[in-house]
């Protein structure tokens, strides 16, 4: 504490005897002791991400470097906020239902309420997020996308066997509620998108900080569509018996109502197996009378349930 | 650094702008602003008092009135003019709450746009490195349709009773129900509509890709103050006293089910099958989730229900024969 407003309010450079001088509880040690407590205070600074500038302000004998922290560094810059703003802020710290998150979250909200920014969520009509991350690897993963770290995991797919990849992590998305992580697979030489919950065991750095750089432009969602697609490749037909089908009947691009306990629906659709088997989950509620290949793909299914029900 | 130091060092940095800002502040505040407890604040306080400029002697340290904090319980800070402003946001520090924002942001309602907007763009403005590393986290949230969204707006904003048209798959039915709003969220992605149910008496989630239909009527919504919002830090999926458990064997592709849903139990079988245990509360969800799954899983028990599913798939053929 000591340290920081000694190297703040110096605004000069201050030798590193200078600094022993002045700053109460550096005095009474041996110089290995100080060296030591020096040297563990200097890292324990930037970890709460203080950056101390080393330097020398003697242009002619540059013999000792001296220590410093800038007041524009240090200081959290001026922001005015509305009311309705700090409310939405207020907000959002309380959208991660993940210990360390929540409380990166919750110190950032110290910090604007010690730069005066009166933050208090009330209840608006606002949707309250939660936003979990409950996969283990998410804190290495969010840790090594800062830093840009290279890394090494355990990556199982369902029902296969763990295999090491390694990556550069371009970044984390959320998407359709689960979290991945998309980069670039080293061994592979492409880009890939990891679902967390498959990564097993424990994330390894798999090279120093900053060691890769992120193309320019990277569109994470863009890259999240692009691996994981989901356009709709095709229009079925189907029968569907009045009364049911609704989740079907919601997604219908048109509807026609009959007679006889049967209605005629249009539901556009994006892969055919999917599409099949949602429509089989409808049993003798939902029959298709078009395209042909999705009539044998539901076929396929109801007979697959047939035969393994019956083994 | 032990742990409490981490932490400490961090919080007193803070506490000295914010109190400076907040000449005889109560301590309680103090500690709820901070979120830590009132002891934890003393404690701090009792540091910073031994904290000042280099060189210092008795005057030229952080000056707290001690008196005032043990009468009267209120805080008075003097002689910390150097820490005027609190330490910069790091890294994690922006990027935890600008995505947290921009989740926000995927819910909101156009009114709301611009307020989220506004609030994200300074934060940005503040956070520097924080703000360019924000575009390495992602959140996507499902999109609401519009009319039934602004019509759960108007709802919670005038307290008023929704018509809701509501559609079950598991049951595959579509229901109409009145619903006293309570409060919107999103989990697992997907916005939801937490609401007090008239037609089961009871709280319930609402999802709301699910609404077919809301239409604000002239009721006025009970506000259930004594109902418990739930908490979904847990997950959505609660096992309830009457579930059933069901097991299936499930086949390579047919392994996603276990990653979907939450299970009781996974174990690997010789015949290469994982054979999971899970709660079901309601019959009609198993029976369509087999016939999904096809020839790629067998539901072993409740076996009443395996034969059902049978009975249901040849029905079904038969209309394709």
């Amino acid at each position: 504490m000591n340290l920081v407003i000694a190297l703040l309010v110096s605004g000069r450079y201050l030798t590193k005897d200078r600094i022993r001088e002045v700053v109460e509880g550096y005095h009474d040690h041996t110089d290995e002791a100080f060296e030591r407590m020096f040297e563990r205070d200097k890292e324990e600074l930037r970890e709460i991400g203080i950056s101390i500038d080393v330097g020398s302000h003697d242009r002619v004998f540059d013999d000792e470097p001296g220590y410093r922290i800038r007041r524009g560094d240090y200081e959290l810059p001026e922001l005015v906020f509305a009311p309705d703003e700090t409310a939405v802020v207020g907000l959002a710290a309380r959208v991660w239902q993940h210990a360390r998150l929540a409380s990166q979250a919750s110190s950032a909200l110290r910090k604007l309420k010690a730069a005066g920014v009166p933050v208090e969520p009330d209840a608006a009509s606002l949707v309250e997020p939660q936003l979990a991350a409950s996969e283990p690897s998410f804190e290495p993963l969010w840790e090594a996308v800062i830093a840009r770290t290279p890394v090494r995991f355990g990556y199982a797919r369902p029902g296969q066997p763990a295999r090491e990849r390694t990556v550069e992590p371009w970044g984390v998305l959320s998407w359709h509620g689960r979290w991945y992580l998309v980069g670039r697979d080293r061994d592979r030489a492409d880009t890939r998108m990891f679902r967390l919950s498959r990564v097993t065991g424990s994330v390894e750095a798999a090279g120093p900080a900053g060691s890769y750089t992120v193309p320019p432009g990277t569109d994470l969602r863009a890259l999240a569509v692009q691996l994981a697609p989901v356009e709709p490749v095709g229009t079925a037909t189907i029968r569907v018996r009045t009364g049911t089908c609704w989740a079907l009947r919601r997604r219908a691009s048109s509807q026609r109502l009959g007679n006889q306990g049967w209605d005629v629906i249009e539901v556009p659709y994006a892969g055919r197996w999917g599409m099949a088997e949602e429509i089989a989950s409808f049993a003798a509620d939902a029959v298709v009378t078009d395209p042909p290949e999705l009539r044998e793909a539901v076929v396929s299914v109801l007979r697959g349930v047939v035969e393994r029900g019956a083994a | 650094m032990t742990q409490s130091a981490r932490e400490q060092v961090p919080r007193m940095l803070a506490l000295v702008p914010y109190l400076r800002g907040r000449d005889g502040v109560p301590v309680e505040q103090v500690a709820k602003d901070f979120g830590v407890s009132t002891a934890q604040i003393v404690q701090d306080l009792n540091v910073l008092w031994f904290c000042g400029l280099p060189g210092a002697v008795t005057g030229e340290m952080i000056d707290v009135d001690m008196d005032a904090l043990e009468a009267d319980g209120v805080v008075y800070i003097d002689n910390a003019e150097f820490l005027r402003r609190p330490l910069r946001l790091t890294v994690s520090e922006a990027l935890s709450l600008i995505v947290a924002l921009r989740t926000l942001r995927e819910s909101a309602s156009a009114q709301e746009l611009p307020t989220i907007e506004s609030a994200l763009a300074k934060l940005e403005s503040a956070a520097g490195d924080g703000a360019a590393a924000a575009a390495a986290v992602q959140v996507h949230v499902e999109p609401a349709d519009p009319e039934v969204r602004a019509a759960i707006d108007t709802a919670l904003s005038r307290r008023r009773r929704l018509q809701l048209t509501y559609v079950v798959p598991s049951r595959d039915e579509q229901t109409e129900r009145d619903v006293d709003p309570l409060r919107l969220l999103t989990a697992e992605g997907r916005p939801y509509l937490e609401a007090w149910c008239h037609r089961v008496e009871d709280v319930r989630l609402f999802r709301l890709d699910r609404i077919t239909a809301a239409a604000v009527t002239d009721a006025p919504a009970d506000p259930h103050e004594d109902v418990a919002r739930r908490d979904l830090s847990t997950g959505l999926f609660r096992p309830g006293p009457h579930d059933v458990l069901a097991v299936l064997d499930l086949d390579l592709s047919a392994r996603w089910v276990s990653e979907f849903y939450p299970i009781e139990s996974a174990n690997e079988r010789s015949d290469g099958t994982l054979r999971v245990e899970l709660r079901v509360s309601d019959p009609a969800w198993l029976r369509r989730l087999a016939l999904r799954l096809g020839g790629s899983a067998k539901v072993v028990e409740p076996t009443a229900v395996a034969e059902e599913i049978v009975g249901l798939a040849q029905t079904a053929l038969a209309a394709y024969a």
